[in-house]
């Protein structure tokens, strides 16, 4: 349950163990030895040399081992896992919780090619832990303003018409470190509670109809099964225009993290209202100011007053090669790539530029370019050696210009925590290392 | 509201065990089946602003502190100031009123949250954290009147129920703002030449 693995921290071994006051010492127990076997793991992670230097017995021009002997039989791994030699790309958790179950892991998009998340790299936030789910006992109470309250079972769930989308999730809080200074080290810190995957599941408007809601009903609360009862109410307008109640992600059944056996997705809006482990939507006149669109996913201005249901996740973009961590070894040719999204819709351009925002040129747009998807985009780009800062600026269909940190602190002060959506700047020093940097 | 709902639901019920259910399953997919009010009742956890969904019961400040004492303040802090777990500060719940405008705003249920409801709700519903949903509504109230009172917005004497909760004004409930005023931030894209962006 404890993942003991948080970004910038190459030894997690010196945290001491997460339990809570009052939990039961079998648990604490339990969670030590975790702890203490996830130590080594972190190790082998830390070390970039976990993949030995090339062995010229195996290099041109001699056959190499791996052709003189058979390899492993089918289902030697029945569910597949990465290659050994990828260990190192694995979601790492932010160090500033005081507990993992109220917690968030980071995507690490600068080992990610194309736009889809695999399933198992999907940023993480739970804010009760993972609940164990049989989704044989899960159930979806639809009830409130509405002709016929009704209970589905996932099997009633799955025969209704279905759909599959590739849309981007992003936690409203990604880059809440930077608002201040440049934090975090690697664009997995800054960038990774973004994620983007096909979803498969049933328009929310089908079962709104199957349940006939009000005239009256303006709001749905939507709650999830975990032991936060996660809810935020979502206004009607959403759920009857791109709403889905998803059962899948990439193919196969969503992974318990990701809300199994059933979670809402929002297309565009913060990855919070897109509720995990859904069991409940209730219609009601009124928006019905839960914990989470109070007194969290609100956002303080600078003045002291704070915005409320700022659902919308802004144009975004930023380079994932090279980024915070990364050493580019020698001068020349190399290729600037990167992702950039939009919640209002459809991402028209996105520009480049190498020297800290003077100069910039439109970066090749890879299709498919999709509503409220992440996009790769790359950028030829010959290092010459000198330092440099490269940054990237996306633009959406409705013309909205990805802005910079000093914009938006100008109109928002510093104190907002969500939705900080600046142009990132990854500063190149003369001997190819890549920093965070506010250039 | 809620006995009306139940009122209706009742009604529909009856409908639709008559003749009027081949109807629905014309027009509709006719897939879930009715949901009881028994079932909804057992579900229907959320509390908004107006006191809808506040179970009968009521508590005190007094037996607040005694709860508080034993389930809370083991990480919110012996009076609500918040604690460090693993070197990370727990969420604080009293205090930091004045601060929201200064370049460190201290958000606790005194200063910053709108709606004495929603923190009735949030601790019925998740609270404490190493047991959610075992503290019994009596609990729930008292010790919702006793953070109250730690922030200052109820007196040592308060007692908490249905009644009395969606009537208890948080002092920072006007602060909030919306609809959404975004795009807030206008930016150009200057291609050459620029003045360097930061």
């Amino acid at each position: 349950m404890l993942r003991r693995i948080r970004v910038g921290d190459p030894s997690a071994a010196s945290h001491s163990p997460g339990a809570i006051p009052g939990t039961r010492r079998r648990d604490f127990l339990r969670q030590s030895a975790l702890l203490a076997s996830s130590a080594l793991g972190v190790r082998a992670i830390a070390a970039p040399g976990s993949v030995s230097a090339p062995r010229s017995e195996n290099l041109p021009p001699n056959t190499p081992r791996w052709m003189k002997v058979q390899g492993e039989p089918v289902v030697s791994a029945p569910y597949g896992v990465p290659s050994r030699y990828e260990a190192d790309v694995i979601r790492r958790a932010t160090n500033i919780t005081p507990t993992l179950w109220s917690s968030w892991s980071f995507t690490p998009l600068q080992d990610l090619h194309g736009i889809i998340t695999p399933n198992g790299l999907v940023f993480e936030r739970h804010h009760a832990g993972t609940p164990d789910i049989n989704p044989e006992e899960h159930r979806l109470m639809v009830h409130g303003l509405v002709s016929q309250p009704l209970i589905f079972t996932i099997e009633d769930l799955v025969r209704l018409p279905s759909i599959s989308r590739i849309h981007f999730l992003e936690c409203s809080g990604n880059g809440l470190t930077e608002w201040k200074a440049p934090k975090e080290k690697t664009v997995q810190g800054t960038h990774g509670l973004l994620s983007c995957c096909e979803w498969t599941g049933v328009p929310l408007s089908t079962i709104l109809d199957e349940v006939g809601f009000k005239p009256q009903a303006k709001w749905i609360l939507a709650e999830g099964a975990d032991a936060a009862a996660m809810s935020r109410s979502i206004p009607i307008e959403k759920a009857l225009d791109d709403a889905l109640l998803i059962y899948a992600q990439n193919g196969e059944m969503l992974r318990p993290e990701q809300g199994y056996p059933l979670r809402l997705l929002l297309p565009g809006f913060e990855g919070n209202m897109s509720v995990k482990w859904l069991r409940r939507l209730k219609l009601g006149e009124k928006p019905f100011m839960t914990r989470e669109e109070t007194s969290k996913y609100t956002d303080l201005i600078g003045n002291g007053t704070a915005r409320q249901f700022t659902f919308v996740m802004e144009a975004k973009s930023v380079i994932t090669f090279p980024s915070g961590g990364h050493q580019l070894k020698k001068r020349g040719p190399y290729r600037i790539s990167g992702l950039a999204w939009s919640g209002r819709g459809r991402i028209r351009r996105v520009d480049v530029s190498t020297d800290g925002g003077r100069n910039w040129r439109e970066a090749r747009l890879e299709e498919p370019i999709l509503t409220k998807a992440l996009v790769r985009f790359r950028l030829a780009w010959n290092w010459d050696g000198g330092p440099a800062v490269l940054q990237s600026r996306a633009i959406d269909e409705t013309g909205y210009v990805q802005p910079t940190r000093d914009q938006i602190v100008a109109v928002r002060g510093t104190n907002s925590v969500y939705h900080y959506n600046a142009i990132q700047s990854w500063q190149i020093t003369q001997n190819g290392e890549v920093n965070n940097v506010h250039a | 509201m809620f006995t009306r709902d139940r009122a209706i639901a009742k009604a529909i019920l009856l409908l639709v065990a008559g003749s009027a259910s081949l109807c629905w399953a014309a027009e509709k997919y006719g897939l879930g089946r009715v949901a009881t009010p028994q079932e909804i009742a057992g579900w229907d956890i959320d509390v908004t602003p107006d006191g809808a969904g506040l179970p009968k019961g009521s508590g005190n400040v007094a037996l607040g502190k005694t709860v508080y004492d034993s389930q809370c303040g083991g990480c919110h802090g012996t009076n609500g100031e918040g604690a460090a777990w693993d070197g990370k500060a727990i969420d604080r719940l009293v205090g930091g009123q004045g601060t929201l405008h200064t370049a460190a705003p201290v958000k606790t249920v005194g200063s910053y949250w709108p709606y004495a409801t929603t923190l009735f709700s949030y601790i019925y519903a998740t609270m404490p954290f190493q047991a959610p949903q075992s503290l019994s509504p009596d609990e729930v109230y008292a010790v919702t009147a006793y953070i109250l009172y730690l922030n200052g917005i109820v007196g040592k004497d308060a007692v908490m129920n249905a009644k009395i909760l969606p009537k208890t004004a948080m002092p920072n409930r006007p602060n909030f703002i919306s609809p959404d005023p975004r795009p807030d931030v206008k930016s150009v894209a200057c291609e050459k030449d620029c003045p360097g962006q930061r």
